[in-house]
């Protein structure tokens, strides 16, 4: 047999459904990886307790001859954004290190409700705050690929979820769950050759998951193809009423009705994402991809969104502002570091307590959300930001008329060597201009690896749908992946 | 309007005051939690993972909360809006577990609404109409507690959380009296509408108190803001306090200051909290957590048809019905003592002689026994049955308050306490006469005096009768009787 370690979500959920394997084995070939890859510094805390504890629930049900769970067999990664009760969460941060939540939150709940085990928590940009991991207190993940020029050098595994790319490219996990606020499911997707599907903002439950910008948050799946991350997906969603901004609202079959037909279908192309300085590779690719839509069956229409360049302006002030009012929480009174020089008073112990916990990209953006917010510069900035914010939702209900989805990179570069943009925050915003534009309006988007730019380094194509219509997302996605035939691996280094 | 005027030393000056009322919504959850607000709990044992903004917790909107506010605007005949939103007021402390206070600074769930406040207390139809801005929705914050530790300071947040109105008063008050008035009349009206139990003690209900000076008909002048201020005394003491205050300033050649101030309840002063320079910059924006808060026809129809009668139209009722209008104000001031009074309307008492009795006699009794009407020994069925006693002429009012006082003692109804000691009233016209009989003849001297004009004479008479028949006879009986044997 194969390793069963090269499986996917949907090839272990079946082969432990037909027997060729016990949960208990699949749960122990993953976690023998991840405590062997530690060179990834993709895992914060590896938990095959937990692995073992649903696998061995799984098998004692199939024994029993039980209808097996939809996830029954399946270990995942979880990235540490997500509270699991008992096992820390700390958003890769200094300020949270060493809190353990009494609660699970309720994304991961409904995964192991629905049978999955967690491998461990995965490492990620801190407070999600970042498009390469870099800003991890735990240090960076590195991406288990590289260039082929020999060079050898770190790279980025993207972010915010670079932990959850890395893992599941390094087939350390079948799949893992991510959090998406401006593209962090789906650029960290794209840079490691994997697939990433952010759902239309309210079908995840944010309960439990540590806040970056509200309005924007949403989880989403990682996973090695379409079709596992409309499994896990699945498993995922669903309304919540510990969420007042969750979707009331049932969890579509996505997976039975995945279909790569993309006849009767038109895909949009809009004009305005053809940024200046795009890498060749990346615009030759989107026209690949433009073939395999037509191939599929797809009508392909040329659409315009006028307010584009405006959306990384308004999804930094946005996303800023929230974290700053989000962050507050975190003043060392009740949990997590609290730094109390002698004879400090509230005030000291606030700004000891904070200076030393979080990082400088978390400071940043505290500092620009802060200004933002502040008397006199409110309207100038948040309000004038919201104002571009409802443009773009018209662009896109305009661009519907036209299209069913559309189709665009998903970032504008393969993966950059660690330490290449970090000293030039804009530079690394910058990586963001295609996935901020849907988070701002909430609409479901995913990221399916379409080849390897010259270096061997893969680049993925985003598809952004109509609210609520992650189906189509998924079936485009899946029409791609076929005629893409994206095989590559890294190589084992670590 | 009102003539209040302080004297300064270079004339009068006219005080002019705001009130924001925050008023704790009467519900067994907080406003975005389940935990539980019951007052005087230990310490931190009412804090749920939301109130203590433990990592990726959100609040979800209490119903009950937003009905309770939604039909206190109601009563205040304010405007409810169908469209409503939460902000967060952002600031550290350590009593404020998020770092902000959800609140509703843009678009608040009431509107403008109005509060007619008696101006005289010898006549309550004598009123003046004081705005309400708006009321909005908000959390409490939790407490912090100096005196557990030497040197440090602990956290209590069992009230992290608890739904408050603050109701906002626009700037029309003119004395330290027609603040107290509205006051006294807003806690009426939130305890008809049991959406605040307005417990001013256990700090159900507070307020911001609001005060500037200006010469009359000039433009308003720079107010000062006393906070937290926690009895309609207070409020009357602290308004007297800093209004005199702006004025010693203004004469002296100073300017008054915007600032925050804090009431000193044991001197009745006012003193300096923070002035505006270092006021906080609370960067208000929409809470990303929270939906807009939207209200249909039904929940509004609901809200609407659960209010009870209000106090100003119980008031015209009571009046309606014959009582005078003193009594109705008294008898509707407390939404207890209207309960009590209506249930003695419906055992079927006048209104009249009912509202007499309980204005005279039971507040008599609860003050002497220094009980409130909650716990009144004396059901309003029980009274109703002693008042019918009365009126069908069983019991003259002498007898009444002999039987009540037993029926307070004992509890018993007062039928059988007349039963039993044979209190009651006898119109037996022969007893009668035959006592007149003796009383003339023993008083021929007072009888001769009567007879040649000395009227008041006759009350002697009715008192000698009353007295020979041992206060059972019929006081009405008894007039007629000595009418004609005096002839």
């Amino acid at each position: 047999m194969a390793d069963i370690t090269d499986l996917g979500v949907a090839g272990l959920r079946d082969g432990f459904r037909s027997g060729a394997f016990s949960a208990r084995e699949a749960a122990e070939a993953f976690s023998a990886k991840v405590s062997r890859a530690k060179a990834l510094n993709a895992f914060l805390v590896e938990t095959p307790d937990h692995a073992l504890g649903q696998a061995d629930a799984a098998d004692r049900a199939r024994a029993a001859g039980e209808e097996p769970k939809p996830l029954a067999g399946v270990p995942l990664g979880i990235k540490d954004l997500f509270a699991t009760r008992g096992v820390a969460t700390t958003a890769a941060s200094h300020i949270l290190e060493g809190f353990t939540p009494p609660y699970e939150s309720t994304v991961t709940q409904n995964l192991w409700n629905a049978g999955a085990g967690m491998l461990g928590k995965l490492n990620m940009d801190q407070f999600a705050m970042g498009s390469s991991n870099e800003t991890s207190y735990f240090g960076n993940v590195i991406s288990p690929w590289r260039r082929k020029d020999g060079s050898n050098a770190p790279l980025a595994p993207g972010g915010s979820s670079g932990g959850s790319s890395a893992a599941v490219a390094a087939r350390l996990c079948p799949g893992a769950t991510g959090t998406d606020t401006g593209g962090s499911i789906r650029q960290p997707a794209a840079f490691t050759g994997i697939s990433g599907i952010k759902p239309t903002y309210g079908r995840c439950s944010r309960w439990g998951t540590i806040a970056f910008a509200s309005s924007l948050d949403q989880a989403g799946p990682m996973a090695q193809d379409v079709r596992d991350c409309a499994i896990l997906l699945e498993a995922m969603a669903g309304f919540d009423p510990k969420d007042a901004t969750s979707l009331q609202l049932d969890v579509p079959r996505w997976e039975a009705n995945l279909s790569s037909d993309m006849k009767g279908k038109r895909v949009g192309v809009p004009v305005e994402y053809r940024v200046d300085n795009m890498p060749e590779e990346i615009e030759a690719l989107w026209r690949k991809g433009v073939e395999w839509m037509r191939g599929a069956g797809a009508e392909i229409v040329e659409v315009s969104l006028p307010h584009t360049k405006y959306a990384l302006p308004a999804y930094y002030i946005i996303a800023p502002a929230e974290a700053s009012s989000n962050l507050a929480r975190y003043d060392g009174v009740r949990y997590g570091l609290r730094d109390l020089p002698d004879g400090a008073g509230l005030q000291d112990m606030y700004a000891a307590t904070r200076a030393d916990g979080f990082g400088p990209e978390v400071k940043r953006r505290i500092m620009i959300g802060t200004y933002v917010l502040s008397a006199g510069f409110y309207d100038a900035y948040y309000t004038q930001a919201q104002k571009v914010r409802a443009l773009i939702a018209r662009d896109f209900e305009q661009a519907w008329e036209k299209c069913d989805v559309l189709l665009t990179p998903t970032a504008p570069s393969a993966a950059f060597a660690l330490g290449e943009k970090s000293a030039d925050p804009i530079a690394m915003y910058l990586n963001d201009v295609f996935t901020v534009p849907s988070s701002l309006v909430g609409l479901p988007a995913m990221s399916v690896p379409g080849g390897l730019d010259k270096q061997g380094l893969p680049l993925g194509l985003q598809i952004i749908g109509k609210a609520l219509d992650e189906q189509s997302v998924l079936n485009a996605g899946l029409a791609i992946e076929e005629r893409a035939d994206f095989k590559a691996r890294p190589e084992a280094w670590w | 309007m009102s003539d209040y005027r302080i004297q300064g030393a270079t004339g009068e000056w006219e005080v002019v005051i705001g009130l924001e009322v925050h008023a704790q919504v009467t519900s067994n959850a907080k406003l975005f939690s389940g935990a539980a607000t019951a007052f005087g709990a230990e310490p931190n044992s009412q804090v749920s993972l939301v109130d203590a903004a433990m990592p990726g917790m959100l609040p979800v909107p209490n119903k009950e909360c937003i009905r309770q506010a939604v039909r206190t605007g109601m009563a205040l005949e304010a405007q409810i809006n169908r469209w409503s939103r939460f902000d967060r007021k952002n600031y550290f402390y350590a009593d404020l577990p998020q770092g902000y206070q959800i609140s509703q600074l843009y678009h608040p769930l009431v509107g403008e609404g109005a509060i007619e406040v008696a101006v005289d207390e010898k006549n309550p139809d004598a009123t003046k109409t004081i705005g309400v801005e708006r009321i909005h929705v908000e959390q409490d914050a939790g407490k912090l507690m100096h005196d557990q530790h030497p040197t440090r300071s602990y956290v209590d947040l069992n009230r992290s959380g608890v739904a408050l109105m603050e109701i906002v008063s626009r700037p029309d008050m003119r004395s330290p009296a027609e603040a107290g008035a509205y006051l006294r009349k807003l806690r009426n009206v939130l305890r008809y509408v049991g959406s605040c139990d307005g417990n001013m003690e256990e700090g159900s209900m507070r307020a911001d108190v609001n005060v500037s000076v200006r010469r009359p008909g000039e433009p308003f002048g720079t107010r000062t803001e006393t906070k937290n201020v926690n009895s309609v005394r207070f409020v009357m003491q602290a308004i007297e306090h800093e209004a005199s205050r702006q004025v010693d300033v203004l004469e002296g050649g100073g300017q008054i200051v915007q600032e925050t101030r804090l009431f000193n309840p044991d001197t009745g002063t006012t003193r300096s909290m923070r002035s505006k320079e270092d006021a906080h910059d609370y960067r208000y924006f929409p809470d990303p957590d929270l939906l807009p808060l939207e209200l249909d026809d039904a929940f509004l129809e609901e809200c609407r048809a659960s209010l009870p009668e209000l106090p100003d139209a119980k008031r015209r009722r009571y009046e309606a019905a014959g009582v005078s209008p003193y009594n109705a104000g008294v008898l509707t001031a407390e939404v207890e003592t209207a309960r009590w009074f209506d249930a003695l309307l419906e055992a079927g008492s006048d209104a009249k002689q009912a509202s007499n009795w309980v204005a005279a006699e039971l507040f008599g009794a609860l003050n002497r026994l220094g009980r409130s009407i909650e716990d009144c020994p004396v059901s309003p069925a029980q009274a109703a049955e002693l008042l019918k006693l009365v009126a069908d002429g069983t019991l003259s009012g002498s007898l009444a308050k002999q039987v009540f006082e037993v029926m307070l003692e004992t509890g018993d109804d007062a039928g059988k306490i007349v039963e039993e000691r044979g209190l009651k009233q006898t119109s037996d016209t022969g007893a009668i006469e035959a006592e007149i009989a003796k009383v003339i003849a023993a008083n021929a001297d007072k009888v001769a005096e009567y007879r040649s004009g000395k009227d008041k004479l006759f009350g002697f008479f009715v008192g000698q009768t009353m007295k020979a028949m041992g206060g059972k006879a019929n006081p009405g009986v008894v007039n007629e009787l000595l009418k004609k044997a005096l002839g």
